[in-house]
């Protein structure tokens, strides 16, 4: 039962596209760090390789039946592991999202846009930014407007959000310390969240290869 | 880099656990990152918690004792601690007094301590927070996240910690700790950066020959970088930068903090510049403490806070503390 076919998918995706997430912050821990570094206190990458370990293990161990569960129980995970404000930030993002897909078997992509568009304005408020502040949501704003086209077209929209924050001057978070000196770097949140719907998107485009492959 | 530690990944419960051993007057909870004095809850007393990145020791582990804290949630190294961790703390120390949760003002801790205090009321607990907010260096506008806090936060464990210990209700003790924040004002000067174990190299760039002026505790960058200074010179500006904010009418009490890696040496000598220029503005100091308090792991440097004081805040300060850090009285 691919996502082509039926245009749904089930708990198991979004457990899947989180182990996505998990292999992928592993794999750019560093240049995470890297452009924390450069405006901010350089823990980025070791707070979320952390937390999303903590969210597949605790997945892997019970799996909940619906994909708002699996989002709402990795967003807990988050806020209790990863400390720092990333911690409550995208454990926000996913609890929200979990919460607002509600208790549904399966769901749309744009389900899941909508709901991500509930979590995405749940971190708005919570951090008090916007876009423009060089944030994450300067990637994941994009990325939710996106998603209501195609699982590629919010990894392109994350992916140039990301780099848009490089010319901006940071208004929120650690690097607003550093006022104009904080132009020219790439955020690192951005950086982050955009490596969110990458993941996504491999997913999607495995899930599709998975369909093939058993039809 | 040569660090004293076996991985970069159990410094934090590495140290809990020599402290642990060191302090037997403490209750440390390793696995959970608590710091519990061993007496709490303290009976119809109001109980202060606090916490913080790891990084910055003593603050706030060293600060648990009577007359001080009741407890600290040390979180990863400049990472802040999670809400499960103030709430264990707030569950371990309320004596039914309430809880007054002690934040430094950056957005990680704000947001953690901030769920941590809507489940800790979910649980019953009666939590009010007090921000603190004390760098100059930063400018408190709509274009960043605020002041950050720095060295007044051992001035408001302190002072806000003795009206705890001398019995005040919750909403007073509350109103002092934010007494005590608005009368503080700090500056900070890097001479070398920071090295977290996480990543091993140095946090930014310091050209040798080149000093940060209005530097944060982790490193963050401040108002502009200068050729090197003296121990004078940095004692004008520092304080300087204080005063223009500050314009105390009466007498300061005086931090002159180490960051990490500068020697007491270097401090006391750097205090004596600090008294000459606070003496020549005519500002009475009643009490100066000199010391490596709020520090920034292997940052060189200092930073100096000075804190308002009228005939209360002065006499809570001089009131009994007995911590790891700070002990004095009885």
């Amino acid at each position: 039962m691919g996502i082509d076919m039926t245009g749904t998918f089930g708990a198991d995706f979004l457990v899947r596209w989180l182990a996505a997430v998990a292999e992928a912050v592993d794999r750019e821990a560093e240049h995470l760090t890297e452009l924390d570094s450069a405006i901010g206190d350089a823990d980025h990458g070791a707070n979320l390789t952390r937390g999303f370990a903590a969210v597949t293990e605790t997945l892997a161990k019970e799996p909940p039946a619906t994909p708002g569960a699996v989002l709402a129980s990795a967003g807990r995970q988050l806020i209790s592991t990863v400390g720092g404000a990333s911690g409550p930030l995208y454990g926000t993002l996913l609890r929200r999202t979990g919460k607002t897909l509600g208790d549904g078997d399966r769901v749309t992509r744009e389900q899941l846009a909508e709901a991500l568009g509930s979590g995405v304005a749940a971190v708005a408020q919570l951090g008090g930014a916007q876009v423009g502040d060089k944030t994450m949501l300067d990637a994941l704003v994009p990325a939710v407007q996106g998603l209501r086209e195609s699982f590629a077209a919010a990894r392109a929209a994350a992916e140039e959000g990301a780099l848009a924050t490089v010319p901006l001057r940071a208004r929120k978070g650690r690097a607003s310390y550093l006022g104009e000196r904080s132009v020219g770097h790439q955020d690192p949140g951005a950086t982050s969240s955009a490596l969110l719907f990458a993941a996504l998107d491999e997913t999607a485009l495995a899930e599709a290869g998975r369909t093939e492959g058993a039809s | 880099m040569r660090m004293l530690i076996n991985v970069p990944e159990t410094v934090v419960a590495d140290a809990l656990r020599g402290m642990a051993a060191a302090h037997p007057e403490l209750t440390v909870d390793v696995e959970r990152r608590v710091v519990v004095r061993r007496d709490a809850p303290v009976a119809g007393k109001v109980a202060l918690v606090s916490g913080g990145g790891s990084g910055h020791e003593p603050l706030h582990g060293g600060f648990v004792g009577p007359g001080m804290l009741a407890a600290a949630c040390p979180g990863e190294v400049f990472t802040s601690p999670v809400p499960d961790q103030m709430v264990r703390a707030a569950a371990a120390v309320d004596s039914g007094a309430g809880v007054l949760f002690v934040v430094k003002n950056y957005t990680g801790d704000v947001l953690n301590f901030e769920m941590a205090a809507e489940l800790a009321e979910d649980e019953g607990i009666q939590v009010a927070k007090v921000l603190v907010d004390d760098d100059v260096a930063v400018k408190d506008s709509l274009y960043t996240a605020g002041r950050r806090g720095t060295g007044a936060t051992l001035f408001v464990e302190k002072i806000a910690g003795a009206a705890a210990e001398e019995g005040a209700p919750l909403e007073r003790v509350e109103a002092i700790a934010r007494r005590v924040n608005e009368r503080s004002r700090s500056f900070g000067v890097a001479l070398s950066a920071c090295t977290t174990p996480a990543k091993g190299s140095p946090t930014f760039d310091l050209p040798a020959g080149e000093l940060e002026l209005g530097v944060g505790i982790h490193g963050e960058p401040g108002r502009e970088r200068r050729p090197m200074m003296t121990s004078r010179e940095i004692a004008d500006f520092a304080v300087d930068a204080v005063l223009e904010d500050l314009r105390p009418s009466g007498p300061v009490i005086a931090l002159v903090n180490g960051m990490g890696a500068t020697p007491l040496l270097e401090l006391y000598g750097f205090n004596a510049e600090v008294q000459r220029v606070l003496g020549e503005r005519k500002v009475p100091v009643a009490r100066t403490l000199v010391g490596n308090y709020v520090t920034s792991l292997d940052m060189a440097g200092c930073s100096v806070t000075l804190c308002a004081v009228d005939e209360e805040l002065l006499r809570l300060w001089d009131a009994p503390v007995q911590t790891a850090a700070l002990r004095w009285g009885r």
